[in-house]
């Protein structure tokens, strides 16, 4: 159960809001980091949370494309497909997801590692192309980056190459002495 | 160095600078809040506003000051502001950078305009994606909040202002207002029909004013240096101000580029964005994100302000400039903000839904050479009969891709489809086949 596990944070969730409906897509993203993706029971839950019928939380759910209603991989390959990003190559990354995963969008490796979504726009159209993993951005992509995200996810987890706090063009270094 | 001079991108620019409070506060932040709340009348804060000519930087270009205006004055319960951070419009990605990059900036905006509108409560919608924009945010909320600039009693005077952050779930039309409303409410992300308008039913039927991020960015300047100063940048009195331009597509340098309002695209595109990335000559671009109709090579001297765009037969919109070069199927690219427009589509007005479906399997049918000459008649009443017809603005959006490059492109769309007629006729294949 959500609440035994965190209690304090829906209490958090719920003071934010004068009607506690409100709360309904912060407490399905809770849900969704707690198993991967937003099970029936967690919607029923959530619709006792904050007096609502299974179905309310329901027809919100399957309304945004960011809630899992069913489990995807440890890593979810979120590929842009939009104009902006076509325009710089994007159905080629998608091309190398397919030769070195063997999976196309909606797929997952046979391992559980990785998801395949081809998505619409991410607010990266002048660094493109570029994907999302997880809740990463990685940009500029180039066969080589790529392949060295994949390598990096496989073995920690995680990679260097994502976006930081962003910026582009980036501001020219300071120069010496100045 | 820039040509002109920066506003909201100034601090960033600054090499090291990471938007932390201090950094924020060293440049001289904070200080236009701390210049009029509690000291100038509320009112006067809008009328500084309406005098600086702001315009919306979402979209729609709907003047900030005149926005707040429709408030009822005599209204004694609750009212919102929501700062739409739902930065989702296809060729657009300012919002985001002057989130990670200057979050104070932001915040400071939305402080500034919960007091012109008696705000107690602020919620920054930002779509689900941007989870570092989120987490930055909510950074900085709390460091302001510890130095007095939000929450209960800021900066000693009486006056409350509490800030959230409230993540979107990857819903495009949620960057529409009322659509946001819906959604912050914990639904569906529908369009609300107007009026009445947020201004008087917004937030839990509240009074609300729903701003984009880049317009409340604005708000410490216009407070700080005048309305005047302000209103004498761009190409006034109509279109005053910067805008931050997101140039992408097949430029030398795509990215975020600030510039006064009134710069044509030739400059945008050929100085700024470092010009064609080949030696291809530029064919199209979009002036103002996916929903702005498509402008040719011919347009290239058309100013960068709200009235010339439009006279040229497109808008201003978000601020997102895609150039294609000489050699882009325009036919394939209007299909591909069609699939996007087909993908977003809330369902919500029949025209829309069942439109953009009809749409879409007619582009695809004539971009695999599979189409007739027919078809392209069917776009047409397609699109008359999906624009002005639904809730938003989200009908005209998606008809303009298609309109556009038919106006300007129609041969290309006659070519595909004679070269589907010639393989017909080889194959000797009945046209009803094709169904």
């Amino acid at each position: 159960m959500l609440k035994d596990k965190y209690q304090q944070e829906i209490d958090e969730l719920l003071s934010r809001y004068p009607v506690k409906r409100s709360a309904l897509i912060p407490l399905l993203y809770l849900a969704q980091r707690d198993e991967g993706f937003v099970s029936e029971g967690a919607m029923k839950e959530i619709a006792g949370l904050l007096h609502l019928t299974p179905p309310q939380v329901y027809e919100t759910a399957t309304f945004y494309t960011m809630i899992n209603l069913k489990p995807v991989g440890k890593f979810h390959l979120q590929v842009c497909k939009s104009l902006m990003c076509a325009l710089a190559g994007s159905d080629t990354v998608i091309g190398w997801v397919k030769t070195k995963l063997g999976i196309g969008p909606g797929e997952t490796t046979t391992d559980g590692l990785f998801t395949l979504s081809a998505v619409e726009c991410l607010a990266a159209c002048g660094t493109a192309p570029m994907m999302q993993v997880n809740d990463d951005y990685y940009e500029r992509l180039t066969e080589d980056t790529f392949d060295r995200i994949l390598a990096d996810l496989k073995k920690d987890g995680s990679c260097s190459l994502k976006t930081g706090p962003f910026m582009w063009p980036e501001p020219a270094p300071a120069k010496p002495g100045a | 160095m820039p040509k002109y001079e920066l506003i909201l991108l100034k601090n960033m620019m600054q090499p090291g600078y990471t938007g932390s409070l201090q950094e924020y506060e060293r440049a001289g932040g904070y200080q236009a809040l701390r210049k009029v709340v509690g000291k100038v009348p509320p009112t006067e804060v809008t009328m500084a506003v309406m005098k600086s000519g702001l315009r919306g930087r979402g979209g729609a270009g709907f003047p900030t000051g005149v926005k707040w205006g429709f408030l009822p004055k005599d209204y004694q319960g609750p009212r919102y502001l929501c700062c739409n951070a739902d930065e989702s419009e296809p060729g657009t990605f300012k919002d985001r950078q002057l989130m990670e990059r200057d979050p104070h900036q932001l915040l400071e905006g939305i402080v500034l305009a919960c007091y012109a509108i008696g705000a107690e409560s602020a919620y920054i919608y930002i779509r689900g994606e941007l989870v570092l924009a989120a987490k930055i945010l909510e950074q900085a909320i709390a460091e302001a909040q510890a130095a007095g600039y939000i929450g209960a009693n800021i900066l000693g005077t009486g006056i409350t202002a509490n800030v959230w952050v409230h993540r979107g779930a990857g819903a495009y039309i949620c960057g529409e207002e009322t659509a946001l409303l819906e959604s912050l409410e914990g639904k569906r992300g529908l369009p609300r029909f107007k009026p009445p308008f947020p201004a008087t039913n917004g937030l839990y039927n509240k009074p609300t004013v729903v701003n984009n991020v880049e317009t409340l960015a604005n708000l410490p300047h216009i407070i700080g240096r005048g309305p005047e100063w302000f209103a004498s940048i761009g190409s006034p009195p109509k279109s005053t101000g910067t805008r931050v331009f997101c140039v992408s597509g097949h430029v030398k340098r795509p990215g975020n580029y600030e510039v006064p309002m009134g710069v044509t695209f030739r400059e945008l595109i050929y100085e700024h964005a470092g010009g064609m990335r080949s030696d291809k000559p530029l064919k199209a671009f979009i002036p103002g994100g996916a929903s702005a109709p498509f402008l040719t090579s011919d347009h290239l001297d058309v100013k960068l302000d709200f009235e010339s765009v439009a006279a040229a037969g497109s808008m201003l919109g978000s601020g997102g400039v895609t150039v294609m070069e000489e050699g882009t199927p325009m036919v394939w690219a209007a299909l591909r903000l069609m699939e996007f427009f087909y993908h977003e589509s809330c369902g919500k007005c029949s025209p829309c839904r069942e439109g953009s479906s009809w749409l879409v399997q007619t582009m695809r049918r004539i971009v695999a050479k599979r189409g007739q000459m027919e078809d392209l008649e069917t776009l047409v009443d397609l699109c008359k009969n999906i624009e002005g017809r639904t809730v938003c603005a989200f009908g005209e959006a998606e008809v303009a891709p298609i309109m556009s490059t038919l106006k300007y492109w129609r041969s290309e769309y006659v070519t595909l489809i004679q070269e589907a007629e010639a393989a017909n006729l080889i194959r000797l294949e009945p046209t009803v086949a094709r169904h």
